[in-house]
Order: C-alpha cells, then sequence, then structure tokens
C-alpha cells in the first residue's frame, strides 16, 4: 500500500488510539489525558490538512481492506468526503478544548474522554467511507460510542434518554442493514460513484428500488432526525454540552444527513432518483420536518430544547437542498452540512457557558445576561442570527442557494417553506437576545460560580468566539477560494456534469 | 523441522494432550492447574500445527494404528473441524486461565480432570469420521458436562444437572437407534461410506429422525430447550461458559455434518428444512422474548444462547438455494457466538463474584468498578446483537444475503428483529451499569486475570469481524459445504 492509501486510516487512528489509551488512563490522570486528547486533535487537523491539499492538487488517497466475500472495507478521501472531515476534525479540535474545561473536576473523565474519541473516529470513518458497507460499519460505531455519552450523568433522566436514543437508532439501524443487503443482492456492489451506480438496473427492479430507497432513508433519517424519526434528539440533550455541541454539529445528527447525500449522490445518482419519483416525497417530509422542527422550537422554555428543535429544522435544510435536485440547490445543502455545524456548536457551546457559569438553563432566567457575560452572549447572537440567515452570517449563504437552486428548477413552494422557517428562526431567537440584551438582569443568578472577574473560564470563552468567528468568516467570504462554499461548487460540479 | 509439521499426526495429539493432561490433574491434584495451563497451550499449538499442515496438502486424514476404515478408526478434519477444533482450543485457553483463578480447593480438583476430559471428547468429535465414533465421543462429552454441571454442589445446580443428565441420555440413545439401523441397512459406520450407499428409504428416513430428534434435543432447539437456561445458569461460571459456547455447538456440527454428507441431497425438496427454518425462527423469537423478560443475568444469557442458536437453523432452508453463503454464515455465527458467548457468562462471572448476587436490577456501579468485564459484557453483546464491527455482523451479513437473494422476506425479518430484541436484552444490563448508586456492602475480590480473560474473549469476538476473508478461506479446505469455501 504507498502512503496514499495510508493516510485515511492514520486519519481514523489519529483519535482511535488516544481514544483506547485514555480508556486505561486513571481518573486523576489529568494532564496526560490532556496532552493525548490535544495530540490527538492536532494530529487529525494536519493530518486532513495534508489531506485536502493532496486533493486538491489531484491526489487520490484510498484504502481498501477484505471484509466480506465480495465486499472491502473502503476508506476514500474524495471532494464530498473531505469536506465533512474537516468539519468533524476542526469541530472536535474546538470541542475537545470546551470539554476539558466544562468536565473539569466532574467524575468519569477518562470513561467519558475516550467515547469521545471513538464518538469522533466513527463520525470520521463515516465521512472517508467510500462504500455503503463501510459507511454501515461506522455508522452503527457512531450509535454505540454515542450511547455512554448520552448517559453520561448516570441520572434516571440521562438513562431514559439513552434508552429512547437506542429504540430509535437500532431501529434504523436494522433498517438501513437490511436496505444495504437488499442493495447489494440487486447490484452485487455498493461502491459509492458521483452519479451513482444503479441506472444500469434493469427495469422490472425498479420498485424494489423505491422501497430501498425509502429503508436507507428511514436508517439515516432517524440520525438525520426526520420526522417522524426525531423523537430522541429533544431528549439527548440532556448529555453534557460539549456532548450535545457534538451531537448537534458534527457528529450524529451530521452523520445522518451526510447518509442522505451520500445516498441521493454517491448510490442513487440524483438524476436517477429523479427519474424514480423519489426526491419529490424526500423533499416534502424536509420540508415539513423544517417547519414543525421551527414551530415545537417556539413553545420550549429550556434553552438546550430550544436549540434541539431548531436542530430538527435546520438539518433538513441539507436534506432539502439534496432533494430539490438541482445543481444550485445542491450547493446550498452540501454548505449548510458545514455552516450548521458551525452555528450550531456555537450555540451550544455558550447554552453550556450560561448553565456551568450561572446555573441558566431556561429562556425565562436569561434576563440581561448579556451584561454578565458579554463575549459569550455575541458568540451566541452571531450564531442566532446565522440560523434566522441574517446576512453576513454564513446560514444567509446556504438560504441564498437554497432559495435560488428552487427557483432554478421550479419549485417556487421551496422559498416559501424557507420564508417560513426564517420568520419562525426569528421568532424563537430575537426574544432571547432582546431579553439577553435589553432586559434588567436579576439580583441574583441561579447558581454563579466565580471565575475571578473573567466572564467565564478560557477553556469555555475561547471555543465558543472561535467557532463563532468561524461561522461568521464562512459567510462574509464565501466567495474566497478555500471556504466551504467553494467546496460545495467544486462536489455539486461533479455531480451534475458542469466541468 | 521441515519434514515434522507436515508429517506429525496434529489430530492425535489433539486427542492425546488433553487425556493425558487429564490423567495427571486427576492423579496428582496438586499440580492440577498447571498441568491443565500447560496442555491448553499445547492443545493451541497442536491446532497451529494442524492448520499449517491442511493450508499445505489440504484435508488431513489418520488412520489409526494403520488400519483403514471400515476396521479401523479414521480421524478426518476438513475446513469445518478445523475452524471448531480452533474456536474450542482458543476459548478453552481462555476459559481454562479464567478458572485457574476462579476454582479453590476441592473444586478445583474435581474441575481441572472433568475439564480436559470434555475437551478430549470434543476434539475428538470434531476429528471422527465415523457416525459410532461420534457416538461415543458424543456420550463422553454429554456425561463429563452433566458432572461439570452438578460441580458446585448446590440445590439449584443438581437439579440443573438432573435435567440435563436426562436431556442428554434421550438424546445420545435417539441418536445410537438410528446409528444402529443405518449400521444394519447399510453395513457400515463411516460417513463417506454412508454417503455413497444411503438412499431415499423408509430406514434413511427412520435414522434421520431419530438421529435428528436426538441432535436437536441436544443442542437444545426450540422447542426442545427446556433443559438448557436451568443447567447454564446455575453451573459454575466458567462451565456455564464452556457450555453454551462449545458443547452445543459441538452437537449442532454432528448435525450439519450428518445433513451435509448424507441427508441433504436425500431430502432436500422434502420439507426438513423448511421445518428446520420454523424451529430456528420460534428458537430466534422465543429465546430473545424470554431473555428480554429475566431478571437474573446469568439466565438471560443463557436464553440468549437459545436464540442464537436458532440463527443457525435459519442456515438450513436458505442453504437450499444458496448453499456455500448460508453455511458460512450460521458456521461465522457459531463461531463468533463461542467467543461472545462465553465472554459473557465470564463476565457474568465476575459480576456475581463482585457483587455476590446476579440481579440486574442491583447491578449499578459495575462500570466503576469492574471497567474491564464491563467492556467485555458490552464488546461481545455487540457481537451477539449483530452489529458491526464483529463476527456476529459478518454472520448475519451472509445470512441476510442468503435471505434476500432468495427472496426470503419471513427468515431475513426474523433476523432483523432478532437483532433488535437482542439490543433490547443486552442494554437491558448495560442501561443499568451506568447509573450511579452507592456501595450497598464491601464487594468481593475480582481477580485481574477474571477481567481480562473476559475482555480478550470478547475482543476475539469483535477481531472476528475483520478477519472474514482469511478464515472463510480456511474453512474452504477440503470444500465442507459443497463448492469452494467463498463465493467468487
Amino acid at each position: 500500500m504507498s502512503a496514499n492509501g495510508w493516510l485515511p486510516l492514520l486519519v481514523i487512528l489519529s483519535s482511535l488510539l488516544p481514544g483506547l489509551l485514555i480508556f486505561g488512563l486513571a481518573e486523576e490522570r489529568v494532564r496526560t489525558r490532556t496532552v493525548l486528547n490535544l495530540t490527538g486533535a492536532v494530529v487529525k487537523l494536519v493530518l486532513v490538512g495534508w489531506m485536502l491539499w493532496g486533493v486538491y492538487n489531484g491526489h487520490h488517497y484510498e484504502m481498501r481492506l477484505p471484509l466480506l466475500p465480495g465486499l472491502e472495507l473502503v476508506l476514500r478521501a474524495g471532494p464530498l468526503a473531505l469536506l465533512f472531515v474537516s468539519l468533524s476534525a476542526v469541530l472536535w479540535l474546538v470541542t475537545t478544548v470546551y470539554a476539558i474545561g466544562y468536565l473539569e473536576g466532574s467524575p468519569h473523565r477518562s470513561r467519558f474522554f475516550g467515547f469521545f474519541s471513538l464518538c469522533v473516529t466513527a463520525t470520521v470513518g463515516v465521512a472517508l467511507a467510500g462504500n455503503l458497507i463501510t459507511f454501515l460499519v461506522f455508522y452503527e460505531l457512531l450509535t454505540l460510542t454515542t450511547y455512554p455519552l448520552v448517559v453520561h450523568r448516570g441520572t434516571e433522566v440521562a438513562r431514559r434518554a439513552g434508552q429512547s436514543y437506542l429504540i430509535y437508532t437500532i431501529f434504523g439501524g436494522s433498517l438501513l442493514l437490511l436496505g444495504t443487503v437488499w442493495l447489494y443482492v440487486l447490484t452485487g456492489t455498493l461502491e459509492f460513484t458521483p452519479r451513482g451506480f444503479l441506472d444500469t438496473v434493469a427495469t422490472e427492479h425498479h420498485s424494489a428500488l423505491v422501497v430501498i430507497f425509502a429503508l436507507l432513508v428511514a436508517g439515516f433519517g432517524v440520525k438525520a432526525a426526520l420526522i417522524p424519526l426525531h423523537g430522541w434528539l429533544p431528549q439527548a440533550m440532556v448529555a453534557p454540552a460539549p456532548v450535545s455541541a457534538l451531537l448537534h454539529a458534527v457528529a450524529v445528527v451530521k452523520a445522518g444527513a451526510f447518509g442522505i447525500v451520500r445516498l441521493v449522490y454517491e448510490v442513487f445518482g440524483v438524476e436517477f432518483a429523479a427519474i424514480l419519483g423519489v426526491t419529490g416525497p424526500l423533499a416534502w417530509l424536509a420540508a415539513a420536518t423544517i417547519i414543525y422542527g421551527s414551530l415545537r422550537a417556539l413553545f420550549q422554555d429550556n434553552l438546550k430544547r430550544r436549540l434541539a428543535y431548531s436542530t430538527v429544522s435546520q438539518v433538513s435544510y441539507i436534506t432539502l437542498g439534496v432533494a430539490i435536485a438541482g445543481p444550485v440547490a445542491a450547493i446550498g445543502g452540501v454548505v449548510h452540512l458545514v455552516h450548521q455545524g458551525l452555528m450550531k456548536i456555537t450555540l451550544f457551546f455558550c447554552a453550556g457557558n450560561l448553565a456551568e457559569t450561572l446555573g441558566i438553563h431556561k429562556i425565562s432566567e436569561m434576563d440581561g445576561v448579556g451584561r454578565r457575560m458579554p463575549w459569550t452572549m455575541v458568540a451566541f447572537t452571531i450564531g442566532a442570527f446565522g440560523m434566522i440567515g441574517a446576512p453576513p452570517v454564513a446560514g444567509f449563504v446556504s438560504k441564498w442557494y437554497l432559495g435560488l437552486g428552487a427557483l432554478e428548477v421550479g419549485q417556487g413552494w421551496v422559498v416559501i417553506v424557507l420564508a417560513g422557517s426564517s420568520l419562525l428562526n426569528a421568532a424563537y431567537f430575537l426574544p432571547i437576545l432582546y431579553r439577553a440584551w435589553f432586559r434588567e438582569p436579576p439580583h441574583v443568578w441561579p447558581q454563579e460560580r466565580d471565575f475571578g472577574g473573567k466572564e467565564t473560564a478560557w477553556a469555555l470563552l475561547l471555543p465558543s468566539l472561535a467557532t463563532a468567528a468561524m461561522a461568521l468568516a464562512a459567510g462574509l467570504m464565501a466567495a474566497g477560494s478555500y471556504s466551504p462554499l467553494e467546496w460545495a461548487k467544486l462536489i455539486a460540479e461533479q455531480e451534475f456534469y458542469l466541468k | 523441522m521441515d519434514e515434522l509439521i507436515p508429517g506429525f499426526p496434529w489430530g492425535i495429539a489433539l486427542i492425546l494432550l488433553p487425556l493425558a493432561g487429564g490423567m495427571i490433574c486427576f492423579l496428582s491434584p496438586g499440580i492440577a492447574r498447571a498441568s491443565g495451563l500447560i496442555t491448553l497451550f499445547a492443545v493451541n499449538l497442536s491446532v497451529v500445527g494442524l492448520a499449517w499442515q491442511m493450508f499445505g496438502n489440504g484435508v488431513y486424514r489418520h488412520a489409526v494404528g494403520g488400519w483403514d476404515a471400515p476396521l479401523g478408526i479414521e480421524l478426518y478434519a476438513d475446513g469445518l473441524s478445523l475452524s471448531m477444533l480452533g474456536v474450542t482450543a482458543l476459548v478453552g485457553l481462555a476459559v481454562s486461565s479464567y478458572s485457574a483463578a476462579y476454582f479453590r480447593g476441592g473444586e478445583a480438583i474435581r474441575f481441572w480432570p472433568l475439564w480436559l476430559l470434555l475437551l478430549a471428547a470434543l476434539n475428538a468429535l470434531f476429528l471422527s469420521a465415523d457416525i459410532f465414533n461420534i457416538y461415543v465421543t458424543f456420550e463422553l462429552m454429554g456425561l463429563a458436562a452433566v458432572t461439570l454441571v452438578a460441580l458446585a454442589g448446590d440445590r439449584d445446580a443438581l437439579g440443573g444437572a438432573m435435567r440435563y443428565l436426562l436431556a442428554t441420555l434421550l438424546g445420545s440413545l435417539a441418536y445410537l437407534l438410528g446409528v444402529a439401523l443405518l449400521y444394519h441397512g447399510f453395513g457400515t459406520v463411516d460417513i463417506a461410506l454412508l454417503a455413497e450407499r444411503v438412499d431415499a428409504s423408509p430406514v434413511v428416513w427412520a435414522a434421520l429422525g431419530l438421529m435428528g430428534a436426538g441432535l436437536l434435543l441436544k443442542t437444545a432447539v426450540f422447542p426442545l430447550h427446556f433443559w438448557l437456561p436451568p443447567a447454564h445458569a446455575s453451573a459454575p461460571a466458567p462451565v456455564s461458559a464452556l457450555l453454551s459456547a462449545l458443547v452445543v455447538k459441538a452437537s449442532f456440527y454432528i448435525l450439519l455434518r450428518l445433513w451435509l454428507e448424507l441427508f441433504e441431497p436425500l431430502v432436500a425438496g422434502q420439507g426438513v428444512p423448511a421445518l428446520l427454518g420454523l424451529l430456528g425462527t420460534g428458537a430466534v423469537l422465543w429465546g430473545s422474548v424470554q431473555a428480554l423478560r429475566q431478571s437474573r443475568l446469568k439466565l438471560l444469557i443463557a436464553y440468549s444462547t437459545v436464540a442464537q442458536i436458532g440463527y443457525l437453523l435459519l442456515a438450513f432452508p436458505l442453504a437450499v438455494a444458496t448453499g456455500v453463503t448460508a453455511w458460512n454464515g450460521a458456521l461465522y455465527l457459531a463461531l463468533s457466538h463461542a467467543l461472545a458467548k462465553a465472554a459473557m457468562f465470564l463476565a457474568a462471572g465476575n459480576l456475581l463474584r463482585f457483587e455476590g448476587h446476579d440481579r440486574i436490577a442491583d447491578l449499578d456501579r459495575v462500570v466503576q468498578r469492574l471497567p474491564l468485564t464491563a467492556s467485555a459484557f458490552a464488546l461481545a453483546g455487540a457481537s451477539i446483537m449483530g452489529l458491526p464491527p464483529s463476527g456476529g455482523f459478518v454472520g448475519k451479513w451472509l445470512l441476510l444475503e442468503a435471505a434476500l437473494a432468495q427472496g426470503r422476506w419471513d427468515l431475513a425479518a426474523v433476523m432483523i428483529l432478532g437483532g433488535v430484541l437482542a439490543a433490547g436484552y443486552i442494554f437491558k444490563v448495560l442501561g443499568y451499569a451506568f447509573t450511579q448508586a452507592g456501595v450497598a456492602h464491601e464487594p468481593g475480590p475480582v481477580p485481574a486475570r477474571m477481567e481480562w480473560a473476559a475482555l480478550l474473549l470478547a475482543c476475539g469476538a469483535v477481531l472476528l469481524g475483520f478477519l472474514a476473508m482469511p478464515l472463510l478461506s480456511l474453512v474452504g479446505i477440503g470444500a465442507p459445504f459443497g463448492s469452494g469455501g467463498v463465493d467468487p
């Protein structure tokens, strides 16, 4: 195997090995654990950077291992994979710093960081998977490694959230397995191919392909929180803030959305999927999820719960962009994979800061919090404006391309959905901002901790500001040559023969 | 040296080593532990030697004392036998190392000779080439196993052992009757010779019925599984591990062997495979639901064995059309179940030692105090659920592929449902393990060796998920499943 084959494997190992080592560490060896965590995260980032540079210069990175008769475990770094890998690598580093600060002094940290690293390993594997079976392997691994993080606190509520998470994901995983085996039996291959590999399947199997599509979408839809499969997500917010941040921005939810992208673009091929007539219903489902999630978010007083419903809504933008089946909408959907991640992780970091510093969990407790924690709330405000879709934050770019793309293929109704969703986003984010900045703060906060005159610990504040800055930069410099948008355009060109 | 490895009768070594070791353990109990462990190492080396030999020369044949069949006893090993010998040696080594810390005093003195006798019987069974030798080893295995169950000597153990004894005697008696019928009808007990002579006559049907019923009873196939949960749950943990991992697999192995060599060509179209598939379906569903309902850990694991055996039977109807894939799937499930289930029982033994009980609802704080054991249970559980990457996943994938290729949606649904139910009962245990609770009493000490034995076995089950290609090509030696080991 050449060096080009080893690189994807090293990207996986750079979090797998630290994770396994951390499990073996005694609880009180904080420094060793921190060094391991950060080394892994930085090494991964460097390797991913190297791969990005290589792919940009026309190199191919691929590793194959025999897995089953006729099937291989394939890791491949294409443009789509790299978009997701880069997002994971960057946000993992940031979240690791945040988690170290957040969990300082709490019990079971070795267990936590061990599973945390394994969770990222699984996410990166999902991103790099070069065929559906490899995807399935890492997708299920993700289920298993996230469960301990969701139940980390060990309370009865956490246990029930974990149970609900498992019921949904195991159910989804079973449908996915069934669909994957069926597809393999029909086609004899599962290799992700730009523009799909199914157009050669005989016409009499087309109805079977529709069912397979439904099975696979259901399998991915559980993690992507498409209605009616979204029930676990709001419950899972009992997890510690860094876990929620990772869950909502990179790992679980994104893996589901990414699966749908892979499914439509590289299994079915968007044109073939449109011929089968499956993209239309998928678009409607996504649109319904967008509106439903926003409506539910409106009525939550618990901050993290409101953010969770907002995720239900926002992640479906990705599905919507893919399902509209036009090149410009595709750019919007794919780029939202990154943009939503940056904005949502910022919001969850900020929610964690509020909870850790002042004991604030509810929106009704947030009066005047902008004066006590100005930097945190600046970051929060950027994230919230991004979600609403106000320029120049990244969310605007996604919505712009989604709307434009929908009009391009004559699906005007999507613009109404987008506008409605933006209004609802405004309706549930602006009151929070109003409270935080313009109301009088109370005399005592619910549970204030002292950080020596600073508004909160550096390890909590800096990650929040960093991701907020990235969300802003992704919007401001969207036309720059290395922006997520440019990368998404590259992917869309490949899928739609624009080159 | 070049001559020694290809020429050495490794098969004989596999039978004589444990017999001799067991004898030493019996005669001088003082060195029982050491001699047991040395024997297991030697047995593992012999399996490696045998595999090496077979890689070069193909199937292994050895006529004991130079007398060929039908006069003498012939030993025979193809890829199927080799894989069973291999998993027996590996599980045996882990369980022995566990037992060295688990059993003390009088129990240890009784355990080692019996276990090595059981091992000799298992190895001889996998190497037998005629149905009468199979009977002898089968009976020997059953008696050793029953005695091991009774080792604890308490009320539960004796009750479980008694039921087990009745089942095993009845099973081997039925099998022996079948042997007698075949010998009477065709004048030989050699499997290869029988395969040439049998036809679809009433004698063969009667023999199939008797042998099949006996083997199904001893494999604990639903609805003949009544004896398994009490026996496996009341035995000492290492014994439960051996029984669930190896002993039930041995009778399944005979069923599979006789089916492949003698009966499949005769009765394939006659509804027998469909009946076996139906029993398998019943086992998967009933076993899983029962496992889900248990409140005690060892009973839960025992019912899980009932369910997992069901998967193996699902291969019979599927193999009619897609032979190799279905059999490979079933064999892979059997191998990974052996590792995973042994790991689970050993882990349960650790929890029992630690907590003094195995009530699932009171197993809190285990992850914090016995993280290795909890990991072992979780990893083994992943394989039992059939989640990737694990041996269980590979087996399930192959079986699902066979089912969908011929449109057997019913069987595919059973497999999927079985996996979901398995996740239910595995996480029923793991869910409690993450909750926090105060220390209720002084826990019993668990030696590190016992934790590691469980964990390594579980890792083995997961590792099998990456070794499918080399292992399946090894299994293909001698083409036990017809055309080649691996699909092109």
